[in-house]
């Protein structure tokens, strides 16, 4: 079957959902790209799956950005893929006012629950629903979210990068 | 006439039908021509240590025959590669199984310091988490780098107190990693 147009994508979409819900309508390297809110994804995510046209079956990825200049600090993106038209959607939520939550995405597909415990564990992301909502990659007891701009990447126990080695 | 070359005797008083050394001397030689290894391996320096094991490098002419890849009839374990601090219990747990006398080389940059993996996932050395003998430089290290390593633990070996491992300083280091002692 031939690749299902992004415009064709984008009508369907527009022809269900409200115009304030599909919002910053972009396509960068030809990829659908668009922002929702909180409210809105979870209808969004099920029509394109369940759509009879549209068959978005397949969960590529969750994951977040962190961009602590903006209001709304964290977007959480969403790619999903039809493999029955070979075409890809990404949807952006952005979220913030201090407790970072979104409605969790394992009540339409089981493949959410580890890339959503990524998520969590690495920006703090609370996915309200989630049946299991721990840390997957990280140690246990690691008490800050790494992925957050304000957490240093570098480990402080490292010293062989010290200036004394060096002369300095 | 082989040109097998055989471990030297140790200092000692020679005789016409008498050779005397201390214990301490004839011990430590056993058990340097006789260290059996353990490897630990997690990325491209585990390689390298493959390529010591086999027959180009030969790790066996320094009494290493046999890698246990069981800690309990190990004495010298090799780490290699990179420890993620989620690793850190696990290899903490190995060297913990090892019967004493029992020897740590850390080979390679990520083992010994974390190498270029400055990062709050990675352990910056594994000196954090259990006492090392020798440490071994190199991204990887070359086969013979790490035989160095070995030649280097093998002096340590030779030269070692019986006692060592009963010494109070010995225990205080086991104690400052938490890795309880017996004796």
């Amino acid at each position: 079957m031939a690749k299902l147009d992004n415009n064709a994508v984008l009508r369907r979409l527009q022809g269900r959902f409200a115009e304030g819900v599909l919002r910053n309508v972009t396509q960068p390297f030809g990829l659908l790209t668009l922002e929702t809110d909180t409210t809105a994804l979870l209808d969004i995510l099920e029509f394109l799956k369940t759509d009879d046209e549209l068959q978005f079956g397949y969960l590529t990825d969750i994951t977040a950005v962190h961009y602590p200049e903006l209001e709304k600090e964290f977007a959480i993106v969403y790619h999903v893929h039809s493999l029955v038209n070979n075409v890809r959607i990404r949807i952006k939520v952005f979220i913030g006012d201090g407790y970072p939550a979104i409605p969790t995405a394992t009540v339409l597909w089981d493949g959410a629950n580890w890339m959503e415990r990524e998520t969590y564990d690495f920006f703090g992301i609370q996915f309200v629903g989630h049946p299991d909502l721990r840390r997957i990659l990280n140690v246990d007891d690691m008490e800050v979210f790494p992925m957050r701009k304000e957490y240093p990447l570098e480990d402080p126990n490292k010293i062989d990068k010290k200036d004394y080695f060096f002369g300095r | 006439m082989s040109d097998i070359k055989l471990a030297p005797a140790p200092p000692g008083v020679e005789g016409s039908g008498f050779f005397a050394t201390t214990l301490d001397k004839a011990i430590g030689l056993a058990r340097a021509n006789s260290l059996w290894p353990l490897p630990f391996a997690t990325s491209c320096c585990g390689i390298e240590f493959m390529a010591t094991m086999g027959a180009n490098y030969d790790l066996a002419r320094f009494g290493a025959e046999r890698p246990s890849f069981s800690p309990r009839q190990a004495d010298m374990l090799l780490v290699m590669g990179t420890i993620a601090k989620k690793m850190a219990p696990v290899l903490k747990q190995v060297y913990i199984q090892m019967a004493e006398p029992r020897w740590v080389i850390a080979v390679g940059a990520c083992a010994s310091s974390g190498g270029i993996f400055d990062t709050y996932s990675v352990l910056q050395g594994i000196d954090e988490v259990i006492p090392v003998d020798v440490y071994v430089p190199g991204c990887p290290p070359r086969p013979e780098a790490i035989l160095d390593g070995v030649m280097r633990l093998q002096d340590i070996v030779k030269n070692e107190s019986l006692n060592r491992r009963n010494s109070p300083e010995y225990k205080a280091l086991l104690e400052k990693y938490g890795i309880q002692t017996y004796g």
